[in-house]
């Protein structure tokens, strides 16, 4: 979990040029972290090319906070 | 209809030979070749190995990194010049009406590396479609007005012009004359271009346009000379802050000119070459000063389109020599080619920042690597070959013809009561 955690953190905060600190679970992309909806869909390529897995559309849409990431990637990877 | 006046009122340049106005200005004064082989990519299975790059440009000191990641160089640049240009107006962009100020570029062909970088890596990847959602607004043109919009909140008038190398002058022309009709009080207009990448030095190897002196880059670019052989490729940005008179004098602007008038033709010749006896590109000029009401043997300085073509450099020397007559011989003649490369798009506008300088300065900037004048141009002709001249410069031609047939010439003329 806190590996998965510290990529993500570093993705995030580097594609959104924030604080890889303020980069927690309970944090909205959209409302806390600056991101639209373009970002987010650059971070999911982000997050497939880190972890070597393919999100469905679905699973994609149901992503608001840091934390919904984290878990579809988890989820993902126990898929796999 | 009593138009009204148009002034430019702030610059800005980011180019081969200067990253500013005063660096570019100091440049081409020096006669300094921005040529140097080429970093943008591995050129060495290419005909041509060199272009003229912008140098030393670190773009992370003034845009910040989440916006680059949606930009393309040309936006990048464009983007960098407004921010200079903007600066030297002076304008208080806390107390300005935004709604009044319009953003107009040209570029020839916006964000061209960057789908190029994407089509490779789709390929590469077997051609398994993961594109980046940022991809298509790096490649559309339009984008570079509209960073520039997002960035200041200027919402009048936006979009670009496309006419190949003769973009800028389009986008500074209608600038003035939206302005002139009163649709907006500034423009933030000129011109961007970033496409020295494998697909463009290819494609106009392919049509025999660059220059191949890869031994001796830097006298590669050498309009008029009898040993040109095509032209340099270059990149960069320059912007002109555009304004109305009334609104400039209001707010107590520096003026650095006035634009006065605009000629717009089209070859009907051929899809590349220039027509050979010059007679569109003639037009023009005459179309351009009939609108400014100038008479021929007002004008002091044109600053040509001059790539260092064979069939360019003279099909524009045969207009002239058409336009001008006797009076031809008595004008200060240079290419800001010969230096900077060709901007493609972005031409037009940075050679608008060289004559408003010289309007300024009251001196024109050398043509390099003139050694030997083309026997077929008149031999009288004043082209600045030995230097820099200093002479009073009141009203300036400034030429511009794009692959397609499109030719363009800007009036501009000292600012005066």
């Amino acid at each position: 979990m806190s590996e998965i955690l510290e990529k993500v953190q570093t993705i995030i905060a580097d594609r959104l040029s924030v604080n890889p600190a303020d980069v927690t679970p309970e944090k909205s992309f959209s409302d806390d972290l600056g991101a639209d909806s373009l970002d987010t869909a650059e971070m999911v390529l982000d997050f497939e090319n880190a972890f070597g897995i393919k999100m469905p559309q679905e699973e994609m849409e149901n992503i608001a906070t840091v934390g919904d990431a984290i878990n579809a990637i988890e989820k993902l990877l126990a898929e796999k | 209809m009593e138009f009204q006046r148009i002034v430019i009122t702030g610059m800005g340049a980011i180019t081969p030979v200067g990253n500013n106005v005063a660096d570019f200005w100091n440049g081409l004064l020096n006669g300094v070749s921005g040529a140097a082989p080429i970093t943008h990519f591995d050129p060495e299975k290419f005909l041509t190995r060199f272009a003229c790059e912008v140098k030393n440009f670190v773009v992370e000191d003034y845009i910040p990194k989440k916006t680059l990641a949606r930009m393309d160089l040309c936006a990048q640049f464009a983007m960098v010049s407004t921010m200079e240009a903007l600066e030297d107006s002076g304008l208080d962009l806390e107390k300005v009406n935004k709604e009044r100020i319009g953003v107009i570029f040209g570029s020839g062909i916006g964000g061209f590396t960057s789908m190029m970088d994407s089509a490779i890596s789709f390929i590469d990847n077997n051609r398994t479609p993961r594109f980046s959602p940022y991809l298509l607004i790096k490649v559309l043109g339009d984008v570079i007005s509209g960073h520039i919009s997002l960035k200041y909140g200027f919402s009048g008038p936006n979009y670009i012009t496309s006419s190949a190398c003769a973009s800028a002058a389009n986008a500074i022309g209608d600038a003035m004359h939206l302005l002139q009709l009163g649709k907006a009080d500034i423009i933030v207009t000129g011109g961007t271009e970033a496409s020295i990448n494998e697909t463009a030095i290819g494609g106009f190897n392919a049509m025999y346009a660059l220059s191949t002196r890869n031994e001796d880059y830097t006298h590669a670019s050498r309009p008029f000379d009898s040993e040109r052989d095509g032209f340099v490729m270059g990149e960069g940005a320059a912007t002109l802050i555009l304004e109305t008179l009334d609104h400039a004098k209001a707010r107590g602007a520096k003026i650095y000119g006035e634009l006065c008038g605009v000629g717009m033709t089209a070859d009907t010749f051929h899809i590349t070459a220039p027509a050979p006896d010059g007679k569109s590109a003639s037009a023009s000029m005459r179309l351009a000063m009939q609108d400014a009401g100038v008479q021929p043997e007002e004008v002091d300085y044109i600053n040509m389109h001059g790539t260092s073509t064979q069939q360019g450099d003279l099909a524009e020397c045969i207009a002239i020599q058409n336009t001008f007559g006797d009076h031809a011989e008595k004008l200060l003649l240079n290419s800001t080619k010969s230096m900077t490369g060709h901007l493609l798009g972005a031409g037009p506008a940075i050679e608008s920042v060289a004559i408003l300088k010289s309007i300024q300065d009251n001196i024109v900037h050398p043509t390099i690597n003139l050694n030997h004048l083309d026997e077929r141009i008149p031999q009288n002709w004043n082209f600045c070959a030995n230097g820099p001249v200093r002479r009073t410069i009141n009203t300036v031609l400034s030429n511009s013809f794009g692959f397609g047939g499109h030719n363009v010439t800007l009036l501009y003329k000292r600012y005066t009561e």
